[in-house]
């Protein structure tokens, strides 16, 4: 027989180690200076354009959406300032895509992590979600006092508690109203959305947007840059020893000491680091590292650091930029004694903006040359051909017109490939029958039933190749779609 | 039970007494969220036969009393479904069949709906693609036994032919061998002068002068004197191109001998008015209409 245990007075079998370090919470420290200033600025230029682009208009004409920049699902159109774009002009997103992405990699190939420390959604809309929470509930000290101390649930705190979520909740709310507005005419949609007309899907799509926007920047902040994003993995992989980075200046630097000591040492003539290790730079830091450990994951490279510790510098009296941008490259050379070298042409940068040249470049002059006039042609397959009662073949096609004009345009239809062969289009009475003639509305596509006639006699092979060329009778303009003509 | 419901030493959770080769099975107790969650499925499925159709009874079943039934929600959703089509119908409706040609939006909508309704009440018969099959017309081809007009073929469509309804098409080819009317090598003759009419090869040594006169004696009164047919009894065209049943002798024999008449249905009433309009157009955009 067992003996028996309480479960209470078992000993864990196994010990194990957390998959990821446990959270410290962050109270980044307010700060001002250069790379603040730019913060600021960045933030400003970026919430600015996502939420006010919508309301931007651009005349198209009568009939035509003037939203600036629009994504128009049900008719299948994107709107972008002067362009217009049709579903299957897709690609030029596949262009944008690559050019965003090697945009990156420059980015990354010339000053490192710009693009987290700088304008990424995530940092942009944490940082925001931390100056809301500095503005409301005080700054570190005060935070870190009170976390410490417990605290009580007074009203002030429940007021200030309440104050933060909401507004929060209301920046991330908007978030998810600006991201509606551009798919559809932003002023009439916010005017449903106010009065409760417009569509379930848009408010289910701010409640969505609101939610990760909240829980992202309010509650994951640096969690979802260490754990979450693959772009430090990559960038690490991708980066280089002569790209820029945040870089706290060891041959400077060390040893740590005093104010006090340093004088001291230094009026013996004796060297002495210049920091104080007065932990600025780990105060400001949004993602609570420490940049004197060096280039690491948690990084996102936002500068801060630097104005933190130039502050700190210009105080003590010593020259700024201990913590500054950097490449690895130097950090050898100081300690070597040697001068900083610097080299933003190199083979990856060049390489880098040859290729968002080389695609841009394709991108602007397709667009610049695409035709607004075209034709498909699609055979009939059931059947392929029809003997008529005098013994002659017809062939049925469906004809997609496609207009991208801003304007209606007569358009005449004629036919090049079985000898004699006449086009008939369903619906249609031209005043000039041997060569029919539509008119194709506005930004439309007309699907067109052609009937090509062929004398029987005159048609010895199987399958003969037919082109239709439409003509836009007003501008001379022609597009052309070849298919075949069947004989039973 | 006899078997020892003994702790286990390393879990500290109880055993089922069963135990192989020195192995115990473990008896770990369902997490309570679990047990919770589980009576509260029972809970929800004794509601869910309060209020839904749920147990089958001897000729019914409990109804529930939310009164649903799948029959009824469908028909709502048809209903709706009528509704969101309702404006564009009622133009069809009101529209005349020219004027649905003409109209590039109109002959769209009208095709769509002819295409949709073609494939599940003509297609058995003319095919998906309507090219027919023998005794079965090509709607495609510009050959029509009772009329190739908009409105000939609503009428052919709405009332079919032969079909048994008052206002439908009939006439018929008679049986001339088999009622005795003409002789064997009377029908032979008249095959072959049949052939020549439209520029078929014919048999060696026919009774070309024989063909013709049994053909002025007992065809002309249908198909015509130039035997170019007539729609009103559809009486096919023997000079073109387009055979119904085949243009070869032994076929031709056949039809003489036994006579045709094939049978297209009636639709009205089976298909309201304006899906036979739309069905009318759509037959005649197929390419033969005239």
């Amino acid at each position: 027989m067992n003996q028996t245990v309480k479960p209470e007075d078992l000993e864990p079998v196994d010990t194990y180690d957390p998959l990821y370090a446990a959270h410290k919470k962050v109270y980044p420290q307010s700060i001002s200076g250069t790379f603040r200033r730019i913060k600021w600025g960045l933030m400003a230029v970026c919430l600015g354009i996502y939420y006010f682009l919508p309301f931007v208009r651009w005349n198209r004409g009568l009939d035509a959406p003037d939203q600036a920049v629009l994504i128009d699902f049900p008719n299948r159109r994107f709107y972008f300032f002067f362009i217009e774009l049709w579903p299957q002009e897709v690609y030029y997103f596949t262009g944008l895509l690559i050019i965003a992405a090697v945009a990156l990699f420059l980015m990354n190939a010339i000053g490192g992590r710009i693009w987290c420390g700088y304008l990424c959604p995530q940092t942009v809309w944490t940082d925001l979600f931390y100056a809301v929470e500095r503005l409301v509930e005080g700054d570190r000290r005060e935070r870190m006092r009170r976390d410490a101390s417990g605290g009580g649930l007074t009203l002030r705190r429940a007021t200030e508690i309440g104050l933060k979520h909401t507004i929060w909740l209301m920046i991330a709310w908007w978030t998810g109203g600006a991201w509606v507005l551009y798919f559809s005419d932003a002023p009439t949609l916010v005017k449903d959305l106010a009065t409760f007309q417009a569509p379930v899907v848009a408010y289910v799509w701010i409640a969505m947007l609101t939610a990760t926007t909240y829980t992202l920047a309010g509650h994951m902040r640096e969690q979802v840059c260490v754990y979450m994003c693959p772009w430090p993995r990559i960038q690490a992989a991708l980066t280089d020893e002569w790209a820029l980075n945040v870089t706290y200046r060891y041959d400077r630097g060390e040893q740590r000491t005093s104010v006090k000591k340093a004088a001291e040492l230094r009026a013996l003539g004796q060297t002495a680091g210049d920091c104080v290790d007065c932990r600025q730079c780990i105060a400001v830091c949004p993602t609570g590292i420490d940049i004197r450990d060096g280039a690491q994951l948690d990084c996102i490279q936002c500068g801060l650091c630097i104005d933190a510790c130039d502050a700190v510098m210009t105080k003590i009296g010593r020259p700024t930029r201990l913590i500054g941008y950097d490449n690895d490259i130097n950090i050898h050379r100081r300690e070597a004694g040697k001068p900083p070298i610097y080299r933003l042409v190199r083979a990856r940068t060049v390489a880098y903006a040859a290729i968002i040249a080389v695609v841009g470049g394709f991108m602007v002059y397709t667009l610049a040359t695409r035709s607004l006039l075209d034709v498909n042609v699609l055979h009939d397959r059931n059947p392929i051909a029809v003997k008529l009662s005098d013994g002659s073949i017809r062939n049925a096609y469906t004809a997609r017109v496609l207009n991208k004009h801003g304007f209606g345009r007569l358009i005449a239809i004629d036919i090049e490939g079985p000898a004699n062969a006449t086009i008939h289009v369903v619906g249609v009475d031209s005043v000039t029958p041997d060569r029919p003639m539509i008119v194709v509305g506005r930004d439309q596509t007309e699907e067109l039933r052609l009937l090509v006639t062929a004398p029987a006699a005159s048609n010895p092979e199987k399958s003969v190749p037919v082109t239709f060329h439409i003509t836009d009778i007003g501008l001379g303009v022609v597009a052309s779609a070849t298919d075949n003509f069947v004989s039973p | 039970m006899a078997e020892h419901h003994d702790i286990d030493t390393v879990t500290g959770t109880a055993t089922t007494g069963h135990a192989w080769d020195g192995i115990k099975e473990l008896n770990t107790p369902l997490p309570r969220w679990w047990v919770i969650c589980f009576y509260l499925t029972i809970l929800w499925a004794i509601g869910y036969w309060i209020v839904y159709p749920a147990w089958p009874l001897i000729s019914s079943n409990t109804g529930g009393l939310l009164g649903y039934s799948t029959r009824a929600s469908l028909a709502v959703e048809l209903s709706d479904l009528e509704k969101i089509r309702g404006d564009k119908m009622a133009v069809l409706a009101t529209a005349s069949l020219a004027d649905i040609e003409k109209d590039p939006a109109l002959l769209a909508l009208a095709r769509a709906r002819g295409k949709t309704v073609f494939g599940d009440n003509c297609a058995a018969c003319h095919g998906s693609g309507a090219t027919g099959a023998k005794g079965f017309p090509n709607l495609n081809d510009d050959d029509w036994l009772w009329g190739g007009t908009l409105e000939q073929i609503e009428q052919t469509i709405r009332y079919g032919a032969r079909s048994g309804n008052a206002k439908a098409h009939e006439g018929q080819m008679l049986a001339f061998g088999k009622d005795g009317v003409l002789k064997r090598d009377e029908i032979v003759a008249v095959a072959n002068y049949v052939r020549s009419l439209s520029g078929l090869p014919t048999r060696q040594g026919y009774d070309a002068a024989a063909g013709a006169k049994i053909f002025a004696e007992n065809c002309v009164a249908c198909h015509g004197d130039n035997a170019k047919g007539n729609p009103e009894l559809g009486a096919p065209n023997l000079t073109d191109q387009i055979w119904l049943y085949g243009s070869d002798e032994v076929t031709l024999i056949e039809t003489i001998t036994n006579g045709r008449a094939g049978v297209m249905p009636a639709w009205e009433g089976r298909l309201d008015p304006v899906t036979i309009k739309a069905m009318a157009v759509y037959v005649h955009s197929l390419g033969g209409g005239k």
